[in-house]
Parts: structure tokens; C-alpha cells; sequence
């Protein structure tokens, strides 16, 4: 096995993990759905610990090593069209997912602070876990790193 | 090698490796919430909140996930390998983990089903465990997929 090949691995796992991580915040979502409960919400911080760890290594993790292939390999060069195109999808899905991060840990460490004063419900948490903001960021990120995947096995001009 | 594949692929195999690709990820989603929600601490009260959610995970996301990835992976195999009998290492590893991870998956899905329905703790445990093993196995089949060793 030759460096690239391992440098593929990693990238890959990497994607794995990204996406990994989005169907588990879909997961908890789905699980969460209009809830105003802050027990509810503090019972699934584990999973979004998890889930944030993820996404963070898989973002970090398929730019570097995809980056670092574009270049090792001779078939494909970095100012390829495709992967110009997926560099710049990865660049608005990750800001994109962010903002979503913003808002559901906002709801999320206030749930934990009020389920731990034992204040049952809370207006914020009631208003994030629904059609907010975060979750229409949630669901423009995941569209846009399915584009990049889509991207990434056509290879559009390539 | 393998960029010179990747390169020279068939544009007819990129839809079986899209549908066998995104099903894999999914699944490997899936089993990871159900794992920590399995296995995660947490308050009395969202026990059984907990073990239900690792159910519906396997169950609802879990299994159809599984099932699309194994369509894909056949439809791919049958028009990169079609009839050859001298597989390579890769696809070994790759059909082993995926055997051997549905006979897992099957287990954790009743164990937790059972765990679920009659509020057993020890049960719902046991089906984090059985899904762990299972995403150990995929996640090897993952580094194959990319590294594809000899």
C-alpha cells in the first residue's frame, strides 16, 4: 500500500465521519421535534458531544487529506474544475453547518443549565427544536455536502 | 492505483457507488447514535427514552441504510467484477464485515427492541455493545474501501 492509497483512507473515513455525524444531529432532531422539555434536550447532549467531535474531525479531515491528494496525485491537480467546485461547496456547507451548531448549542447549554435548576421547559429550547433557523441551516448543510459527495464520485469534467 | 481507477472509472458505475456510498455513510450514522444513546450515561427519568431511541435509530435509519448500501455494493460489484471468481483482498474484507455486520445488526436490532418494550437496562447495554462490534467491522471495511490492500 502506497501513501496516496492511505492518504484516501483517511479521507474517506473522514467523509464518513462528516456525514456520520449529520445523520446523528438528524437523528436528535427528528427525536427532539417541537419539544419544549429541557430534560429531553439535556438527555442527548452526550450524542451531540459525539456528533460535534465528528463533524469537526471529518470537516478538518476530508479538506487536508483531499487537498493533500489533488496534489500527490497525477491524474487530478488542485485547480481542477471539480474539485475547485467541491473545495467551495465544503467552504458554504461548513459555514452553513455551523450556524446550525450555533443554534442548536445555544438551546442546548441552556436546556442543561435549567434541566440541572429544574426548570422543566423553556421557551428557546420550544422555539429551536422546530422549523428554526438552526434547522433550515441543518438541512442547506447537509444538502450541500451531499453535493460535494455527488461531486466527489462523478467528477464532473474530469 | 487506486487514483488511476478512479480516474478511468465507468461513468455507469457512479450512481451504484453513490447509492452504495451514501447508504454506508448513513448507516454508520445510524449505528453510532444508537451506540452512544445505548451506552451513554443519563438520567433516570430518559432511560427508557434512551433505549427507545437506539431502537427506532437501528430500526427506522439503521436497517434501510444497511439495505441500500448492500444493493449498491452488488450493483457495483456486478459491473466492476461481474462473474470473476479471484476477488481482491478488499472485497473480501468488505463482504466479510457486511455478512458479518447484518448478522449483528440483526441481534442489537432485537436485543434492543426487547430491551426497549420491557425496560431492560442491561439488555439495552448489550445492544450498544452488538452494535459497537458491528461499526468496528464497518468502519475497517471503509479503510479497505479506500486503501484497498492486497
Amino acid at each position: 500500500m502506497s501513501l496516496n492509497d492511505w492518504i484516501l483512507a483517511l479521507h474517506l473515513l473522514s467523509a464518513f465521519a462528516l456525514i456520520g455525524a449529520l445523520v446523528i444531529f438528524w437523528i436528535m432532531i427528528v427525536a427532539l421535534w417541537n419539544t419544549d422539555s429541557t430534560t429531553r434536550v439535556a438527555s442527548l447532549m452526550t450524542v451531540s458531544r459525539v456528533g460535534t467531535v465528528m463533524i469537526a474531525a471529518g470537516s478538518i479531515g476530508t479538506i487536508v487529506f483531499g487537498i493533500w491528494l489533488a496534489i500527490s496525485l497525477d491524474a487530478f491537480q488542485v485547480w481542477d474544475g471539480w474539485v475547485i467546485a467541491a473545495i467551495v461547496l465544503w467552504a458554504i456547507a461548513a459555514e452553513v453547518g455551523r450556524r446550525a451548531g450555533e443554534g442548536y448549542g445555544e438551546a442546548g447549554l441552556e436546556a442543561g443549565k435549567l434541566a440541572e435548576a429544574g426548570t422543566p421547559t423553556s421557551p428557546l429550547v420550544a422555539e429551536t427544536f422546530g422549523a428554526s433557523r438552526a434547522f433550515w441551516f441543518h438541512a442547506a448543510s447537509s444538502v450541500l455536502f451531499v453535493l460535494v459527495l455527488i461531486d466527489m464520485i462523478w467528477k464532473p469534467g474530469a | 492505483m487506486t487514483s488511476l481507477l478512479a480516474a478511468l472509472r465507468p461513468d455507469s458505475w457512479n450512481f451504484p457507488l453513490f447509492v452504495h456510498v451514501l447508504g454506508a455513510m448513513v448507516l454508520v450514522g445510524a449505528a453510532t447514535a444508537a451506540v452512544v444513546t445505548s451506552l451513554g450515561s443519563v438520567a433516570d427519568s430518559e432511560r427508557d427514552r434512551m433505549r427507545r431511541l437506539a431502537f427506532r435509530s437501528l430500526l427506522l435509519v439503521g436497517l434501510p441504510a444497511y439495505i441500500v448500501m448492500r444493493v449498491g455494493a452488488e450493483w457495483m460489484y456486478s459491473k466492476e467484477f461481474g462473474d470473476t471468481d479471484d476477488d481482491p483482498t478488499w472485497i473480501g474484507i468488505g463482504y466479510i464485515t457486511a455478512d458479518l455486520g447484518a448478522l449483528l445488526l440483526l441481534i442489537a436490532l432485537i436485543t434492543a427492541g426487547i430491551a426497549s418494550w420491557k425496560s431492560k437496562t442491561r439488555l439495552g447495554k448489550a445492544a450498544g455493545v452488538i452494535t459497537a462490534l458491528a461499526l468496528i467491522g464497518w468502519i475497517i471495511a471503509v479503510w479497505a474501501m479506500g486503501a484497498k490492500p492486497d
